[in-house]
């Protein structure tokens, strides 16, 4: 960790101080929703305050309240902010007086959404300093030059004239961060500034940030919910629970020896780098049935015969190509054809869960939907169970492959009520009987992920983040497959969240025998996941080996690269 | 668990009280239907019956005015017509009309729409094509072709007995564009969703899933078209009844009285347009609202507010 001026007596007032918070949304009924209540905090000048929580705690309410970001009807009903020894006017509800972008500097998620894309570089930066700063076109020209040098965009000259969609997105995160420098603030709100890019750009990021806050003595409220994140860069953390501080410290106490058990659970669940934990220590959400349903689905998945051979290997993978582009209207009009996947081979056996982890665009994803049988491939082959598959297949060879989707907001039709999504398919490869049946085995399959059968009554939308995507993976089981595809199914989840449904993943391949392809771009969930894995770059596999080994003994050196990168808790 | 059970019961029990306006707009809706309907058993007059027209009592002011004859509520006509019995009469020819053309419009382009959508590429182009091809063309245009050549084929075509399904088909045959367009946008969004996808992998046949998971979700946005398209289906047809190849003039629809009324109004028989205007406008907003609801209320996202 970086050293900072922490500890030592604050020169002057610190750049933030918050003092009793509180944030209220008066619903419809005359009620109202306390989104953060009573909240203190304090940054000094180049410090990094982190403020990390699970969805719904109230740290991204905080970083708007201050911003002046907070949606109407939503208002600050108590408390004082004082910025730089200023004490803000916040008896309207609002914060009065202060200027977002002069005084406080704003860095959002995603980069591709908070540049303007109809705006050059030069006039995103240019605007700001022109309006806040009273500055002429040549001056602010100069000035957004030595920003862009001072975030280390390479030809910053070049750069002035590009439009948002011709930056990468570390790119464009570093003119995000230039234009919050623009006007000099002396406090800077990054909200989940690197949850959108890949580690080797997350780690660059937070580089420069931690750099700003030691070089220019900029106050950084950091608003995040990856612990290794805040392990790597902040100097303070805060961590909230349902609007509230649970607790708050210097980074290296609190998360080496948390004190509230909030705070002890939500840094348990973490998943580690370093050591292969059997089960991630998360209170398990399991019903008394929930042994019971599992084995009976345990039951209902051997009985629904096997496909094919019983040889050792489920699914192989041999020299899979896929290429997109290059088949226009007319012959030459289009460009050539980008290979998304190149010669990718590889074999998963029973019962094992196997890992395909690597940076967003090396082809991962399109690898699962090959094998799924969405995409086409272009060359090389698919066998599951010594059957060869392509885009169309056999009814059997379809119900032996499922699949479980990353975002569990779209992943269920908002139409239709859970029972009936799951019974569908088991009425739809005719599993059971008649409706009473597949009603039952819905029901079964809903207690086997640790739901109560009585869900089934609802629709998607009254469930949680969490929930919907275990009753995504109790559809992926209806129509008892003897192979899960996992495309990341955990990363728009919320750490304990995500450790419930890894555990969950994991309980069912062990009672089952289930075989899982298990993709991710989480190194430290696939270690805790997978018996073996593959790394991917730039469509091809670099290294394939055993995760024992693989984490140990790294032999290429983008793997080593990647787990260098990784932010993680186990650097403190 | 059972807690958002018990919590969402007073929702749902609220979600059932129906808001002011549209318990309004439901009961003008009932009425004008009945009416319509019901036009032979509560009309005065039959506006239909030529025989009966007297063109000594034509271009009577309404009964509450100074010089009105009771036995004529609304006045009548240039031709003598009773206005009230021809209003209702007329409803009938226009709602059946509109709704008709609204009712075979949205089928198929709903289905155009989806299949574009869904299989993309040479069915989608095919499809978006020749919808491009019919938008281009003028819907008086067309709808002047359609019933023009139906009129060629077959002598019957102008009869009061064929005309509104001539019609219907004139009309369908322009709106079912802008239902297949919305529908295909709709249909490429929800198809590259999750739960499409997971409905593919799971193996349903491209036809369950895109009845049974994509048409639900694509609805809504054709709701909105059809109330709005009702109204202008409705005009379409008094247009086409005007320039003489719609509904004979022995039988007149809402839209035809307002197009004879309007060579009136500057002459001070302002009833002629005015009532027949009135109604068609009450009920279009009164649909327009219904519709609304309708939407509403089979959104289950939006039932938890």
């Amino acid at each position: 960790m970086s050293s900072s001026p922490l500890g030592t007596p604050s020169r002057k007032a610190p750049v933030l101080a918050i003092n009793g918070l509180t944030v209220e949304y008066p619903l419809a009924d005359g009620t109202r929703l306390t989104a953060a209540a009573d909240v203190d905090l304090e940054i000094a000048a180049g410090e990094i305050h982190a403020l990390v929580g699970e969805s719904g705690a109230g740290k991204t309410t905080v970083g708007n309240a201050l911003m002046g970001l907070l949606q109407a009807p939503g208002k600050i009903a108590a408390g004082s902010i004082a910025i730089d020894g200023r004490v803000i006017d916040t008896r309207t509800g609002r914060i009065e007086g202060i200027v977002p972008g002069r005084d406080i500097g704003a860095i959002f998620q995603d980069p591709m959404t908070s540049l303007n894309p109809l705006f050059t570089v030069e006039s995103q930066l240019c605007e700001t300093m022109r309006h806040h700063l009273r500055l002429g076109r040549d001056e602010a020209r100069d000035r957004a030059l030595s920003l862009l040098r001072a975030v280390g965009i390479p030809e910053p000259e070049r750069r002035l004239k590009a439009y948002p969609h011709q930056l990468s997105g570390g790119q464009r995160q570093r003119v995000v961060i230039a234009s919050a420098l623009t006007c000099d603030p002396r406090l800077i709100v990054a909200d989940e500034p690197t949850t959108a890019l890949d580690v080797s750009v997350q780690a660059q990021i937070l580089k420069l940030i931690r750099g700003l806050a030691d070089d220019r003595g900029v106050g950084v409220l950091l608003v995040t919910h990856n612990m290794g994140v805040v392990a790597e860069i902040a100097d303070r953390v805060t961590i909230m629970l349902r609007g509230r501080v649970v607790e708050t410290g210097p980074v290296a106490k609190v998360l080496r020896s948390p004190e509230h058990p909030y705070a002890r659970t939500l840094i348990g669940a973490v998943p580690r780098l370093d050591v292969k934990t059997r089960r991630l220590p998360v209170p398990s959400e399991e019903g008394p049935q929930t042994a019971k349903a599992r084995e009976a689905v345990r039951r209902q998945l051997a009985a629904s015969g096997s496909i094919g051979t019983t040889a050792d290997e489920i699914l192989s993978v041999s020299k899979l190509c896929v290429e997109y582009g290059g088949h226009g209207l007319l012959p030459g009009l289009s460009g050539k054809p980008f290979r998304a996947v190149d010669e990718v081979s590889f074999t998963v056996r029973k019962g094992e869960i196997f890992g395909l982890v690597g940076e967003s665009g090396c082809g991962k994803t399109t690898v699962a939907n090959t094998i799924a049988g969405l995409v086409r491939p272009s060359a090389g082959e698919v066998r599951l169970a010594g059957n060869r598959i392509g885009a169309t297949r056999p009814a059997p060879l379809r119900r032996a492959m499922q699949m479980v989707f990353q975002d569990p907001y779209s992943a269920l039709n908002p139409r239709l009520k859970v029972a009936k999504a799951l019974a569908e398919p088991i009425a739809f490869y005719r599993l059971a009987a008649n409706r009473a049946e597949a009603t039952e085995d819905a029901a079964l399959l809903l207690e086997a992920v640790g739901l109560e059968r009585q869900a089934g009554e609802r629709y998607p939308h009254a469930f949680s983040g969490g929930q919907r995507q275990r009753i995504a993976i109790a559809r992926a089981l209806a129509p008892r497959p003897s192979f899960l595809l996992c495309d990341e199914p955990t990363s728009s989840l919320d750490v304990s969240v995500q450790a419930q449904i890894l555990n969950l993943l994991k309980d069912i391949s062990e009672i089952t025998g289930l075989s899982i392809l298990f993709i991710s771009h989480d190194l430290a969930v696939v270690r805790q996941m997978c018996n073996r894995v593959a790394v991917m770059k730039g469509g091809r596999i670099v290294e394939l080996a055993d995760a024992e080994t693989l984490f140990a003994a790294p032999r290429h050196a983008y793997t080593r690269e990647l787990l260098s990168l990784v932010p993680s808790l186990e650097k403190l | 668990m059972s807690a958002v059970t018990a919590r969402n019961l007073p929702r749902r029990r609220a979600r059932l009280a129906l808001p002011v306006s549209v318990m309004v707009a439901l009961v003008v809706v009932a009425i004008m239907l009945f009416a319509a309907f019901a036009a032979p058993l509560i009309a005065p007059t039959d506006p239909t019956d030529v025989g009966k027209f007297d063109l000594m009592s034509s271009e009577l002011p309404p009964a509450f005015m100074p010089d009105g004859d009771p036995r004529y509520l609304l006045g009548t006509d240039n031709q003598g017509r009773d206005l009230f019995s021809a209003i209702l009469y007329g409803a009938r020819i226009s709602i059946l009309i509109g709704g008709g053309a609204v009712l075979v419009a949205a089928t198929l382009g709903v289905t155009l729409g989806l299949m574009a959508g869904f299989f993309g590429g040479f069915v989608d182009a095919l499809i978006m094509r020749i919808g491009d091809v019919i938008l281009s063309l003028p819907t008086i245009l067309l709808a002047l072709l359609v019933s023009g050549l139906a009129r060629a084929i077959s002598p019957e075509a102008a009869t009061a007995q064929w005309a509104p399904i001539i019609l219907i088909g004139a009309i369908a045959i322009n709106e079912w564009v802008q239902y297949a367009r919305t529908v295909r946008a709709a249909t490429m969004v929800e198809a590259s969703k999750d739960y499409v996808r997971a409905a593919r992998v799971i193996g349903y046949s491209p036809i369950r899933i895109m009845l049974r998971h994509i048409l639900p979700n694509v609805m809504s946005p054709v709701m909105v078209i059809a109330t709005i398209n009702l109204a202008a289906a409705m005009l379409t047809e008094a247009t086409l009844s005007f320039l003489g190849v719609g509904m004979p003039p022995t039988y007149p629809s809402l839209g035809t009285l307002i197009r004879i009324g309007n060579e009136f109004v500057f002459s001070g028989i302002w009833w002629i347009a005015t009532f027949p205007a009135l109604v068609l406008v009450v009920l279009v907003l009164a649909v327009n609202i219904v519709g609304d609801w309708l939407r509403d209320r089979f959104n289950p996202k939006l039932t938890r507010r």
